[in-house]
């Protein structure tokens, strides 16, 4: 795992006179929140590893502006768009992949009447498509045989209508997919969404991520897969809320390709 | 003196009809109130959701068990509709039967009546259990209290009236056509009502014929009733579905609208060369107020989305907040807004346009807590089996409270200075972005 991993930036292409093959999008959560960066870092190694030309913007990268158009906040959106427009406009960017699906649906539905049109992809499709161009090469390995559920994001799977491209990887890692009650167009949200996940929730009788932990949970599964952040985040928290931090994890499916060839 | 059962009928069909009209047109008129909108994209796609999600019912079906007693019920409605239209000529020639001469076309027909009127009864028997006797959670969430319950179950018990009548139509004539009775002309197959038989046996033919007239002037004025009542019922849905389906969305669900008067401002902010006080452009005027507080500010797909709600609750029963407690159900929303919207057509019946009454959607009805509780997860909006939208009346109220009053809770506006500042929800600086390359 010491291995160094290559992340070049856009302005370090652009020095060279280069154009990246794509764009990666990593999002607030994935610089920042310490549970994601693991997410980030193992995209990473799998670019890395397939030999994608890709390039990051690193510190012209801003908030796409989802948490704040979902909060009400307009024009903090348009704002943020906007700029972030204007970046990736001077680079030319053509075709972006991101971790994390509320900055894929942004940027792919939201972005394209503020000026900014781009292919934007899933990083699970991304890997799926590097998967079926033979450059990237996914076997069972440790995964192979284990009990996993698979938890929709709402920003990928209702949202856009991608259900297939994660439980595709899944089933390269010849997993035992076990689906839980409420899947694909009927997945339970884990909580984080519409902004959710900065504030606390409202009174109710129950925390939506628990809700959606124990439904993952009655699965047994020994590892809940997910596809974003923040349902990392959440779910997370809701298999240490039942005490089950022992026997479930909750990975992304990024790092278990990654995990299963020991990258 | 022998036109006078026409006459009446007559009177009947034009009032009945007439009535009608006019709150349709009421209907129409308060659509209206809501701002404009462009659904002229993607025909196709359209005409593809009404023939799939309207008269296919596609997205009932995902219930197996309600959706199919829909179905029966939504056939069944929908072809013995050609029968009333043989009652209404009936009605204003004063024959009988007049189809009757298809020959065996026409006992085919009939056939085919009894025995969906028949398992339409049998659909509502079960529906009405399921609402009353199983008391399904969906359908005993606090929105429900009054009128909403017993609108549900008037509509039931309207549907097993008509059916009954219907059978009990055919039974006496069945009889005396039997008898060779006069005006009776020998027609039609009976596989429902000729079980009936014999409870009819041992009547006169006058009984019969009372029997019978009782029966088919009750149908009728049954179903110009239930007409009638659609105005004032979530049965509505009957018609209003098929043009909401068609207007429904069609871009893919996380596309949320971006606000064009917005837009406007913001690239007014953005240009370093544009001056802030030249004449705004033409079109690029200000609107009134960002996002809703009250129904006029939603647009007419929303407005028409409320009134075509059939408070089936398959929204609510999907929605996280609400599974988990909280305040917020889709279907409230929903139900408010067709609440707001009739009390504000109301105030224009009365004064001839809208005067302010002091309430609005916002607050009066839909509380902040409920806004807020929504995780815009797209679960309302993928269940709803009418293609409506309950999370974009959350999301422009949203815009409202936040844009117009600064009224979002704290933690929110916390995140929100952070993006402004940092471009990032949390608290870091946007020169730390590309940080962790380096940590191990
Ligand atoms: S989008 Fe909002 S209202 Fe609709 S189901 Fe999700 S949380 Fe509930
Ligand atoms: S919005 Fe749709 S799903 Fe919800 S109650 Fe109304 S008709 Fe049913």
């Amino acid at each position: 795992m010491s291995e160094t991993i290559k992340v070049p930036t856009m302005a370090e292409y652009m020095a060279e006179g280069k154009q990246p093959e794509v764009l990666f999008w990593v999002g607030c959560a994935g610089s920042f929140d310490d549970r994601a960066k693991k997410i980030t870092k193992a995209f990473v190694k799998l670019l890395n590893n397939a030999k994608v030309d890709f390039a990051v913007l690193g510190t012209e990268e801003s908030c796409t502006g989802d948490p704040a158009k979902r909060a009400g906040n307009e024009f903090l959106f348009q704002m943020q768009a906007m700029g972030n427009i204007e970046v990736m406009n001077a680079y030319e960017v053509k075709k972006i992949v991101t971790a994390c699906p509320h900055c894929f649906n942004t940027i792919k539905n939201e972005y394209p009447e503020l000026g900014g049109n781009y292919e934007v992809m899933h990083h699970t499709q991304f890997l799926k498509s590097l998967l079926s161009e033979g450059r990237l090469k996914v076997e069972g390995g440790k995964f192979k045989g284990k009990r996993i559920t698979f938890h929709d994001p709402c920003y990928l799977g209702r949202a856009n209508g991608e259900y297939e491209a994660p439980r595709e990887l899944l089933q390269k890692l010849e997993v035992e997919l076990v689906e839980m009650k409420r899947c694909k167009t009927r997945g339970l949200c884990c909580g984080a969404g519409g902004a959710q996940m900065f504030k606390e929730p409202e009174p109710g009788n129950k925390d939506i991520n628990i809700e959606r932990t124990e439904e993952a949970l009655e699965t047994k599964p020994e590892i809940i897969a997910a596809g974003c952040p923040f349902c990392n985040t959440m779910l997370t928290d809701g298999v240490k809320g039942k005490d089950k931090e022992a026997d479930v994890t909750v990975m992304d499916i990024a790092e278990m390709i990654a995990n299963a060839s020991d990258l | 003196m022998q036109y006078i059962p026409n006459i009446l009928f007559l009177i009947l069909l034009a009032a009945g009809i007439g009535y009608f009209t006019m709150n349709i047109r009421k209907v129409i008129r308060n659509i209206k109130l809501g701002t404009d909108f462009d659904a002229s994209d993607r025909k196709g796609e359209r005409w593809g959701n009404v023939v799939r999600i309207a008269m296919g019912q596609s997205k009932m079906v995902k219930r197996p068990i309600s959706g199919l007693l829909h179905i029966i019920v939504y056939v069944g409605f929908i072809i013995i509709n050609i029968e009333v239209l043989e009652i209404i000529i009936d009605g204003i020639l004063g024959t009988h039967r007049i189809f009757a001469p298809l020959g065996a076309m026409y006992d085919v027909l009939i056939a085919t009546f009894e025995i969906l009127a028949f398992l339409v009864l049998v659909g509502v028997i079960v529906f009405w259990t399921r609402r009353n006797i199983q008391k399904i959670k969906r359908f005993w969430n606090p929105e429900m209290k009054g009128w909403p319950k017993n609108d549900a179950n008037y509509i039931l018990y309207f549907e097993m009236v008509l059916m009954v009548l219907f059978l009990t139509m055919n039974g006496a004539d069945l009889q005396l056509q039997n008898l060779g009775s006069a005006h009776y002309t020998k027609a039609g197959m009976f596989p429902i009502s000729g079980l009936l038989a014999p409870i009819f046996e041992n009547f006169s033919e006058a009984t019969l014929i009372f029997i019978e007239r009782t029966a088919w002037w009750l149908h009728i004025i049954g179903i110009l009733i239930f007409l009638n009542y659609l105005y004032f019922s979530k049965h509505l849905h009957i018609m209003l579905a098929f043009p909401n389906v068609y207007f429904g969305r069609v871009e893919p669900k996380g596309k949320f609208k971006n606000n064009e008067a917005v837009t406007n401002e913001v690239k007014l902010m953005m240009d370093p060369s544009a001056d802030p006080y030249a004449a705004p452009a033409e079109g690029a005027e200000a609107p009134a107020k960002f996002g809703a507080s009250d129904v006029m500010d939603l647009n007419q797909i929303q407005l028409l989305n409320a009134y075509t709600c059939t408070e089936c609750g398959r929204c609510t029963s999907e929605c996280p907040a609400n599974i988990t407690g909280k305040k917020l159900s889709p279907r409230k929303i929903m139900m408010d807004t067709r609440d707001r919207l009739e009390e504000v057509g109301k105030n224009i019946d009365t004064n001839g346009e809208f005067k302010p009454d002091g309430k609005q959607l916002l607050d009066d009805y839909i509380t902040r807590e409920e806004l807020w509780a929504c995780t815009s997860c797209n679960a309302c909006v993928e269940a709803c089996p009418v293609s409506i939208d309950p999370l974009s009346i959350i999301m422009e109220m949203r815009q409202y409270l936040v844009m117009e009053q600064s009224a979002a809770p704290n933690e929110l506006n916390v995140t929100m200075t952070n993006i402004e500042n940092n471009g990032a929800p949390w608290p870091f600086n946007q020169m730390d972005r590309l940080n962790w390359k380096n940590e191990v």
